[in-house]
């Protein structure tokens, strides 16, 4: 746990055919991984639409994974290369919101790869642990000094002067 | 046009207004031609600030739910604009957002890549333009020699009128267009007569994309490189987008009759997303995703870094306030914020 108590909520979208299986050799074999993360199952890292991530992102999480097979293994032959660029037009744009590259990670893990994707998982929530909270919905509330405006304009409006007719 | 005479009590009543917008859908309403001399004769127009002399403390007078319906443009920038919403909102039946401001936020809510500091700082003081040598800025109260002077609180974040109060109908485009204007018209005048009207949520337009309208032949879609418009000059028979232009057709609500295409220039989304889509940018990655011809990564980054140097004025141009995401990053925006309620509109007495 870092200083301040936080810990991040990581959302992670595995594919069916290596990732998911990847998760699931993790458990088997008893390896340990830290619990910040929340895994959905999709069929394949090709399903991921962009507006997934940014959902995810927008509802509270600190972070997104997007993990599917290595490139050239893909059991929809090509679809992971689809995931891969779609990953790359995403990160162009989150950097022009200001949002970290670490907070989205694109991850290949073979079904035989638990190790490595328990490890990959670690090593993001370590590195979002350090960015710190998104809060993203804060962003767009006002700090409050609208309200007593918005309340005082009837009042105004009655006291604007008539004009004779 | 606003007095009460006989007949004008049993007609239904119409109000127009404006937020944050440029102007051009009140002109777009006069796009209808000598069919607005129907619109005057059908309804008793109660406001419409660009056209006639209404006053708000009138409207603020009347009961709730007595305007038959209202049209509003334009974005939630201020304090002003958001009472006017929660006014308009109170006192109208049928309330429509008119245009892509209202809609989506439009150009206004691209400056939600910054906040109200930066906006200031550029607008009255670095602005080449500006001569304001004491660096004066606007601020919500002013202690005058004769009394207190208040004028709107500006927003950090620009809203669109769905994310402040209920719509009923949305009119998407930048600004819509004559033909979607007057079947919006004829729909309501046909509901005020009994008819019945689309489900509340409808945005006025078709489900499909622009493509369905684009006459231009389209083949198989692989882009090495994306170019700016400035950089070639597309035929005018083929798919704009395989020749390698950013051409947002792909994402964008038919409705338009596909004109900018028709006169070789690519689609920029005036329309917002097609029917089913959320989030009108993550569209448009996703499809541009599929047609980029390159699988090692050092290509992709290198076709959409090179190809697409702003990538927000190019997904988001007129649908940033209304994406998923709202904005940037607020500077100090982590904590700050207070619980996300917002006050009601204070009753007024009659």
């Amino acid at each position: 746990m870092s200083e301040n108590g936080f810990e991040p909520k990581i959302i992670a979208f595995l594919c069916n055919w290596c990732s998911y299986r990847a998760a699931d050799l993790a458990g088997t074999a008893r390896m340990k991984y830290e619990p910040n993360v929340r895994m959905v199952r999709v069929m394949c890292s090709g399903r991921v639409d962009p507006s997934f991530v940014l959902k995810a992102l927008a509802l509270g999480a600190d972070g997104v994974m997007i993990a599917g097979c290595h490139p050239g293994e893909c059991h929809y032959l090509e679809q992971n290369y689809k995931a891969m660029r779609r990953y790359y037009m995403l990160r162009h744009s989150l950097r022009a919101l200001g949002i970290e590259d670490e907070r989205v990670r694109l991850q290949w893990a073979s079904a035989a790869e638990g190790a490595q994707l328990a490890s990959a998982i670690n090593e993001m929530i370590d590195q979002v642990r350090k960015l710190g909270p998104l809060h993203w919905r804060q962003n767009w509330s006002e700090n409050g000094d609208h309200r007593e405006a918005i309340s005082r304009m009837p009042e105004e409006h009655r006291e604007a002067m008539e004009v004779p007719a | 046009m606003t007095e009460q005479s006989p007949a004008n009590k049993t007609k239904p009543k119409l109000a127009l207004y404006w937020a944050a917008s440029c102007g051009g859908c009140d002109i777009a309403v006069l796009a209808i031609d000598d069919k607005i001399l129907d619109v005057a004769s059908i309804f008793d127009v109660v406001l419409w600030p660009v056209a006639i002399d209404a006053k708000v403390r009138d409207i603020e007078r009347m009961p709730d739910q007595s305007i038959d319906v209202c049209l509003f443009n334009g974005g939630i920038r201020n304090s002003e604009q958001e009472y006017m919403a929660q006014l308009l909102r109170r006192k109208s039946k049928i309330l429509v957002a008119f245009g892509s401001c209202a809609h989506e936020g439009c150009i206004p809510g691209l400056a939600n890549l910054y906040d109200r500091e930066q906006i200031f700082q550029y607008v009255y003081r670095d602005s080449p333009s500006v001569d304001n040598p004491q660096g004066i800025v606007p601020v919500p109260e002013y202690q005058a020699p004769e009394g207190m002077l208040h004028i709107p609180v500006f927003y950090d974040t620009l809203k669109t009128l769905d994310q402040t109060v209920e719509v009923d109908y949305t009119l998407p485009g930048c600004p819509p267009e004559a033909d979607n204007i007057w079947a919006a018209v004829q729909a309501v005048v046909a509901g005020l007569g009994g008819a019945p009207l689309p489900p509340a949520g409808t945005v006025i337009g078709k489900d499909t994309t622009v493509c369905d309208e684009c006459a231009r032949a389209r083949n198989e879609k692989k882009i090495k490189a994306f170019k700016r418009t400035w950089e070639i000059l597309p035929d005018s028979e083929t798919c704009l987008l395989e020749q390698g232009l950013l051409c947002c057709g792909i994402a964008t609500r038919a409705g338009c009759g596909a004109l900018c295409p028709k006169v070789n220039s690519p689609c920029i989304g005036c329309h917002g997303p097609n029917s089913g889509v959320e989030d009108f940018g993550a569209r448009m990655m996703t499809a541009l995703a599929s047609v980029i011809d390159a699988n090692t990564p050092e290509e992709i980054q290198r076709i959409i870094e090179d190809g697409i140097p702003d990538p927000l004025g190019t997904f988001y141009r007129f649908s940033l306030a209304h994406s998923m995401l709202r904005r940037s990053v607020l500077p100090g925006g982590n904590g700050r914020a207070l619980p996300l309620t917002e006050s009601p509109v204070p009753e007024v007495s009659r």
